[in-house]
């Protein structure tokens, strides 16, 4: 048992009595709890915003190519004359899309809101280690946000070569539009993004490790703690190679340097460029890039275990079991980044490797979709909307994961490779799935961000048309992918052989506007439940957990007077002998009662 | 006009999803009232319903999926290592249905059967060893199956032996468009670099080293490319500007092009584009294709422009790796011939040594 104490803090309380102005309390603030609702706002909201919409924009293009649409002749001007949009802003878009929703929003915006909001409630922490460090994190993100969103406005528009920046594409402005000015922001903004991201995860991590109230030992922690634990472990394993290749790839474009770049022609012209490898910059970036799916994915999956527990009114079925495979996972997504690579040149040997760790990979994942299988079972669930996203997350998990099995085989990869195969297996599997853990979130911690309840049944409305349209998107998609289409084309009518495809492109885009609406109706819940939910009590869940131990309003030190202490874990739902179905985990054990083994 | 149009829209949704909520409110009339937004049995029963309806729409969709789409999927494989990789990919894919449908249905199943019911008290189950054993290892199994499978394919496919009878091509890629060059007599590819691009006048479009006797009888084609039926081809790939990837679908072939570097995929071509158009896949794929541009033409006629013309299949070498504005548009076609003809192709082509003269 743990006997880390409060005592850093436990002076704290003769701090929030402080006047706060405005500037302290809501915009320069340094309590974990705003600064969570900053991350919801900017990094959720306003940034999915920006990232649905424009793959709303590039939907209508595939439909319908070179049509000409109002929508784009208005946020597109010149780069759609007349309002057909041009293949260099469609590759835009692409690359700006994949950006903000897998960093801006699923990284940032998912661990910032509830690692910030749920670490130091969950453990009995009046803040962050160092509430100094996490603000600073905030307004780095702010400022990595709006340096990504100004690359939009220059003139040769922005970044172009992918999410994945591989250069040359990405190094040589003469390549394409994107890769001058644009480009340049897109590095900076990544930069000063790793930083925010570095200062949160080490934030986490020193506060998960130190901060934990008396009796809170690491096996009694929550899973969602578990899981923001070891992502941050990850980011700071990973995001530092990002940050490394970034600033390589900046020598090389502006330095003169050649890491990347070897033997080039270009537009006329033999550059300088010598003895690089453009096969670095990939390893360097999915040295990243595949830990970053399990950053987005493992917080949504810690999300999903205390909200499907709650609402089963069960304990998560093996507690232990799910803690191991989310470190077998955290372990293995660092060994398993050559699969983006089978057929990148690099060594047919390093393939096979890389194909048995990837496929390793699914074993714990398999044993965490069992488990939750296994929590639902004889459990007396309440649909709540937070409920309907965690099942969701679980099948889309399911959907999306197996077709891994695909992916991950080198063999097969060869075929699929950078198709639309692959588009619906990752989509599915980390877009999908971590945006229904975000959504679960926000619909379970609403009361405890904002004191007021969100509306349930535009909750219930809002996940019935998401989960149909998300199959309708992605399910035909792997379809297309297998039919040998590749991804990142302006259009497949380019040329006759794909043009019986045409049709399956319509669909997906009739489902992705019907997401997309679906996702207003969350907008107008969330905005309209800030101002006017109806107000919450202090456990409306009845869940076990510290958080809804705090009062309703946020005060500074989450606690009036003393932090409670812990005596049992998170999961005592329905335990028999207690007269609730639920027991807080500061709830001392009765006379005769045993601690339950888990 | 448009802004206001959409303001209009944005605001009547708005109207609609209030009224959508007066409705469901108004649902719950004549019960006791209750606005916790907390779930209630009623909400329970209907979306655990609403759960059980849902795996018969996953299932619904899977089946009309693979019902309706899989015609649009690539005929049988044109390689001798194609029916390897279907074989793989068709197992892969029958452990993978297995085990969605078997899934899905558990976890629907299960959330609608025990959709809450008040004051019913779940039942206490932390763990079980044995049962969390059985289903690490069952997986563990099946996956490791799988790998060995998957490697052993792998292995056959990507370690090919350089015999001397292979045809040695290049495939050369550059921002927007594939070039193929061919050894000659020899068979041997002369020595390339961008550096020797700008030689002769702009005549040497893929750097062939003039100082090289292996380059003299190199030609090199654009548009098209031909490969002799059952012999083995390994392709030397290159690239001049960004990476790009040359996919050949038809033949389960794909590899990238890097800058600076050779790679390298070979694969032994089994059937030719004759054959393949015979193939009744392929014919009724080409039929649902001349439908499509049949009625785009009469939209283009109606209009005074040229029809367009009938499409007739053939192989193709596309770029699946985003290389810039026109990457959706770069490709090559490829022919498979019977040797005879491919060697009657070859007699027409001009080598170096004729074009820099």
């Amino acid at each position: 048992m743990s006997e880390v104490s409060s005592i850093p803090h436990s002076n704290h309380d003769d701090h929030h009595h402080h006047k706060e102005t405005f500037i302290t309390k809501y915009i320069f603030s340094q309590d974990h709890k705003m600064i969570a609702k900053q991350y919801l706002i900017l990094g959720v909201l306003f940034m999915g915003f920006i990232g649905v919409a424009m793959s709303l924009l590039f939907r209508l293009q595939l439909a319908w190519p070179e049509q000409s649409f109002a929508v784009f002749d208005i946020f597109l001007g010149d780069w759609a004359p007349e309002g057909v949009m041009d293949p260099n802003i469609y590759l835009a878009l692409v690359t700006i899309h994949g950006t903000i929703m897998v960093f801006f929003v699923l990284t940032a915006g998912l661990s910032g809101t509830f690692s910030n909001l749920l670490i130091p409630l969950q453990i009995g922490a009046r803040d962050m280690a160092s509430g100094l460090l996490n603000m600073i994190s905030f307004w780095l993100f702010f400022l990595s946000s709006m340096i990504m969103l100004a690359s939009l406005f220059v003139e040769a528009g922005p970044a172009a070569a992918g999410w994945t920046i591989y250069p040359p594409l990405s190094a040589l402005p003469q390549a394409q539009p994107g890769s001058g000015m644009g480009m340049t922001l897109w590095l900076i903004s990544m930069a000063i993004f790793v930083a925010s991201s570095l200062l949160g995860s080490l934030n986490y991590i020193v506060t998960v490790i130190n901060l934990r109230t008396k009796g809170m030992s690491m096996f009694r922690l929550p899973l969602t703690i578990w899981a923001f634990f070891v992502t941050a472990i990850i980011g700071v394993i990973s995001f530092p190679v990002l940050l490394s290749a970034a600033l390589l790839l900046i020598m090389d474009r502006s330095f003169g340097t050649s890491f990347f770049l070897s033997d080039i022609f270009v537009q006329g012209e033999v550059l300088h460029y010598q003895g690089g490898s453009p096969v670095l910059f990939e390893h360097l970036f999915w040295f990243l890039g595949h830990p970053e799916v399990y950053i987005v994915l493992l917080p949504a999956l810690g999300i999903t275990s205390e909200i499907i527990a709650t609402n089963s009114r069960k304990p998560i079925f093996g507690y232990r079991a799910m803690v191991a495979s989310i470190l077998a996972i955290a372990f293995l997504s660092t060994v398993v980044w050559g699969h983006h690579m089978f057929i990148s040149g690099m060594n047919p040997f390093l393939g096979s490797v890389f194909t048995f760790t990837t496929l390793l990979i699914a074993i714990p994942s398999a044993v965490k979709a069992f488990n939750y299988i296994t929590t639902l079972w004889k459990g007396n669930l309440q649909f709540n909307p937070g409920m309907l996203f965690s099942i969701g997350l679980v099948s889309t998990f399911i959907t999306g994961g197996l077709t891994g099995i695909i992916l991950g085989d080198s063999t097969l990869d060869i075929n699929i490779h950078d198709t639309y195969f692959v588009v619906a297996h990752f989509h599915l599997v980390m877009g999908i799935s971590a945006l229904y853990g975000l959504f679960a979130g926000v619909y379970h911690w609403f009361p405890k961000l904002f004191g007021r309840m969100m509306n349930k049944n535009l909750g219930f409305i809002h996940f019935w048309i998401t989960a149909i349209a998300a199959y309708g998107v992605f399910f035909p998609m792997h379809f297309i992918g297998m039919a040998g289409l590749p991804r990142r084309y302006y259009t497949n009518t380019a040329f006759p052989y794909f043009d019986d495809l045409a049709n399956i492109n319509v669909v997906i885009t009739v489902f992705a506007l019907l997401a997309g609406a679906a996702q207003l109706v969350f907008l107008y819940n969330f905005i309209s439940s800030m101002f006017f939910g109806k107000k919450a009590e202090q456990n409306p869940w009845r869940s076990n957990t510290m958080e809804w131990t705090a009062p309703v309003e946020h005060i500074h030190g989450n606690w009036p007077g003393e932090i409670p202490h812990v005596h049992r874990w998170a999961y005592d739902y329905s335990k028999p002998g207690q007269k609730e179905d639920f027991v807080l985990q500061t709830t001392p054990l009765g006379k005769d009662e045993k601690e339950t083994e888990h | 006009m448009t802004v206001l149009l959409i303001i209009t829209i944005l605001i009547l949704t708005g109207i609609a999803l209030w009224q959508i909520t007066k409705i469901f409110e108004l649902s719950q009339l004549g019960q006791k009232k209750d606005d916790s937004q907390i779930a209630t049995e009623k909400d329970n029963d209907l979306n655990g319903k609403l759960m059980f309806a849902f795996l018969v729409f996953i299932y619904a969709v899977t089946i009309y999926s693979f019902w309706t789409y899989s015609k649009v999927l690539l005929p049988e494989s044109a390689s001798a290592h194609g029916p390897a990789y279907d074989t793989l990919l068709w197992i892969s894919f029958a452990v993978i249905l297995f085990a969605q449908t078997l899934t899905q249905a558990v976890l629907h199943v299960f959330a609608y059967q025990y959709r809450g019911i008040n004051n019913r008290k779940a039942y206490f189950f932390t763990h079980d060893n044995k049962l969390e054993f059985v289903w690490t290892i069952i997986p563990a199994i099946i996956f490791f199956l799988l790998i060995i499978y998957g490697m052993i394919t792998w292995g056959k496919i990507m370690n090919f032996e350089e015999d001397e009878d292979a045809l040695v091509v290049e495939l050369y890629a550059q921002q927007w468009n594939w070039k193929a060059r061919y050894g000659g007599e020899d068979n041997v590819l002369g020595d390339a670099n961008v550096r020797f691009l700008n030689d002769f006048d702009g005549k040497n479009p893929i750097g062939i080293d003039s100082s090289d006797p292996n380059g003299m009888d190199d030609f090199v084609v654009t548009q098209e490319f031909h490969l002799p039926v059952n012999r083995k081809v390994i392709f030397k790939l290159r690239s001049q500007d960004v990476l790009h990837s040359a996919y050949m679908p038809h033949f389960r072939a794909q590899m990238n092009c890097v800058p600076g570097m050779i790679t390298e995929f070979s694969f032994t071509p089994t059937k030719t584009t004759d054959e393949m158009r015979m193939n009744s896949d392929v014919v009724d794929k080409v039929n649902r294709i001349n439908k499509i541009r049949f009625e785009n033409s009469k939209l283009l006629t109606a209009k005074g422009e040229e029809s367009l013309e009938p499409y007739q299949f053939d192989y193709l070498l596309l770029c699946a790796k985003i290389c810039g504005t026109s990457h959706y548009n770069m490709q090559m076609k490829i022919v498979v011939e019977s040797e005879k003809d491919y060697e009657k192709w070859v007699a027409k082509q001009q080598i170096f040594s004729e074009v820099i003269q």
